[in-house]
């Protein structure tokens, strides 16, 4: 550009502040292209480290404020965290089962051992039976101290109540198909009783299928109210510092300037509640798992209440502060673009 | 430096404020921007720093055409602009030093140089002393001063200023004029928006005279001076 030609750039009798002002550049340049990438970098990530830093400060110095957003986003989150740990456990408890139905024959007393294999043999001709297993008396009754407990009271009876038990892994899953097929087992001389497991089973699942959906309808609906809690704290926050946006803007902050203080206030918001949520979680546990391991060991051996896993805090964390940033980003996106120097 | 071709600006509610108005001003200038109120004057500045857009015409900053600017390219060119306005002043829950000091963690500085220039602008217009207060504790002026450091610290290549002596005592008025000669004097180009008339007349400068919307009168230095001397014989 062309100097207007009465005056020159500089002239030597300045003040001394002039020439410090002025001593690393010429006077007027576009002095941000003067500096390396490199520098730019750093002071680009120094900007956020200060921006990140600034903004907790902020959230810590209204801390009673700040808690009672971590407290709602945190028992929003906590709520579907919960849930989801005790369907886990649930599917735990039912996991031995492999999801095919059994059906479980018990023999008649005087039904002797070669009788009762000869009679499961029989059985795998049926087209419906893909596999049969014999278990005699004294197995059943070997299996059944191992797993209850209850040896000693078996042992002092002088003999052995177990009934031989064959299993049939039928061919098919439909209850309706099966139906003929245990009508037919019941008909048999040998056969004291039929039980049929795979109803409730059906049913059990069904009903965990169910409540999984259940957990992430209401999960995705908390976080829902997770987004809108933290969005309207953004909004209030720009509001609060609408002067200072627009002094921004005009001196040249660029929109992503503009926005960044509020993206880390949104993952702070998120963060933090994700943590209450997860000190939440925890404390319940604590405060359950004792009943429950009493009650479920009266019904089968051991049982632990699993918490969350390391992986799967970290990912609750993750999603807070994702959930955080997106509610800052979308009330960000919305008010700050109104708010113009005039 | 700044160039208005046949620029006219129509608020949506209301009329004209800028009517067909012409002027070149070249780089390392200082003019000054007169006219009653309700002429057009911080209109017209606003158009440079994009904060309103012309209605019709054409203008050009540092050979950049505004009209055409895409909203994402103007932070850029107000980066180059310092800019001080009696209504968009100071953070008062920032200090002296953290005001000052904002446009050059917009650009980016590391903070090291940022202490250095904002040290270097504070002490430029005799506020050293005051960096670590809250500009709640300063006079009127001082506040002024302040929003020229910072309108100064980024060594832009412009500086705009909208009634920059508006409620101060003579005196001072002209303490402020003369550091906004003093950068004028290393190269930077300086437009007053100001109608104290008395002062304007004293500094001797290119004088552009907007009477409701339209450029009415673009005086050199020179011609001032001759009416000048013709007045006082
Ligand atoms: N945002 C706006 N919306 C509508 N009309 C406006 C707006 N800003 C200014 N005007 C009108 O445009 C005209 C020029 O206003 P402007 O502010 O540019 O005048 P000015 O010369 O700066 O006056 P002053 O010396 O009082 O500051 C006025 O008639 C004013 O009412
Ligand atoms: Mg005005």
């Amino acid at each position: 550009m062309a100097m207007a030609g009465k005056r020159p750039p500089r002239r030597p009798n300045l003040q001394a502040a002039t020439r410090v002002v002025n001593k690393a550049d010429g006077a007027g340049g576009a002095s941000t292209s003067k500096r390396s990438l490199g520098d730019q970098w750093r002071a680009y990530l120094a900007n956020h480290r200060r921006v990140a830093r600034e903004s907790l400060q902020g959230l810590f110095k209204v801390w009673l404020a700040s808690a009672m957003t971590w407290l709602v986003i945190g028992i929003a989150m906590a709520l579907p965290t919960m849930l989801y740990l005790i369907l886990s456990n649930a599917s735990t408890l039912s996991g031995d089962w492999d999801g095919k139905p059994r059906i479980s024959i018990y023999l008649q007393e005087s039904v002797s051992e070669a009788d009762g294999r000869g009679f499961a043999q029989q059985l795998l001709a049926d087209e419906l039976v893909v596999a049969v297993d014999y278990v005699s008396p004294s197995a059943a009754l070997a299996e059944f101290t191992q797993r209850s407990g209850f040896g000693d009271v078996l042992r002092s009876l002088d003999r052995n109540p177990l009934p031989a038990v064959i299993t049939i892994e039928p061919g098919v899953s439909q209850t309706g198909q099966l139906k003929p097929l245990v009508a037919r087992l019941e008909a048999e001389a040998m056969i004291a009783s039929v039980s049929f497991d795979l109803a409730w089973m059906e049913r059990l699942f069904a009903i965990l299928d169910l409540a999984e959906r259940f957990v992430t309808a209401l999960g995705g609906f908390l976080a829902l109210g997770v987004l809108l809690v933290i969005g309207n704290t953004i909004r209030l926050a720009i509001e609060n510092r609408r002067a200072e946006i627009e002094v921004v803007k005009l001196v040249g902050g660029t929109d992503s300037f503009v926005r960044r203080p509020f993206l880390y206030l949104g993952f702070w918001y998120g963060l933090g509640g994700a943590l209450m949520a997860w000190v939440l979680v925890g404390a319940s546990l604590v405060f359950l798992s004792a009943p429950i391991e009493m009650l479920l060991a009266s019904y089968q051996g051991d049982f632990l209440v699993i918490g969350l896993s390391g992986g799967e805090s970290l990912l609750l964390l993750l999603l807070g502060s994702g959930l955080g940033i997106l509610g800052a980003a979308l009330a960000v996106g919305r008010h700050l673009r109104q708010i113009e120097p005039s | 430096m700044i160039r208005f071709d046949q620029v006219s600006k129509r608020y949506p509610e209301g009329r004209e404020a800028l009517s067909r108005v012409n002027f070149d001003i070249p780089a390392g200038d200082m003019v000054f921007l007169t006219g009653k109120s309700g002429a057009g004057k911080s209109t017209l500045l606003k158009l440079i720093i994009v904060m309103e857009r012309a209605s019709q015409g054409q203008v050009f900053v540092q050979g950049t055409n505004l009209n055409r600017l895409a909203r994402r390219n103007i932070p850029a060119i107000r980066r180059d602009i310092g800019v001080v306005f009696q209504n968009h002043q100071l953070l008062f829950d920032r200090t002296v030093f953290e005001n000052v000091a904002l446009p050059l963690t917009i650009a980016g500085y590391q903070p090291r140089e940022v202490g250095r220039r904002v040290r270097a602008a504070l002490a430029k217009v005799g506020l050293g002393d005051k960096e670590k207060q809250l500009p709640i504790a300063l006079s009127g002026g001082e506040q002024q001063r302040v929003g020229i450091a910072r309108a100064v610290v980024n060594k832009p290549s412009l500086l705009l200023a909208d009634e920059p002596t508006g409620n101060l005592d003579p005196g001072l008025s002209a303490e402020i004029m003369n550091l906004f000669e003093q950068f004028n004097q290393v190269g930077v180009t300086v437009l007053i928006a100001s109608h104290d008339l008395a002062l304007i007349n004293r500094m001797n400068r290119r004088q552009l005279l907007l009477h409701e919307g339209r450029l009415l009168e673009d005086r050199p230095p020179a011609t001032l001076v001759a009416t000048d001397l013709r007045g006082g014989l």
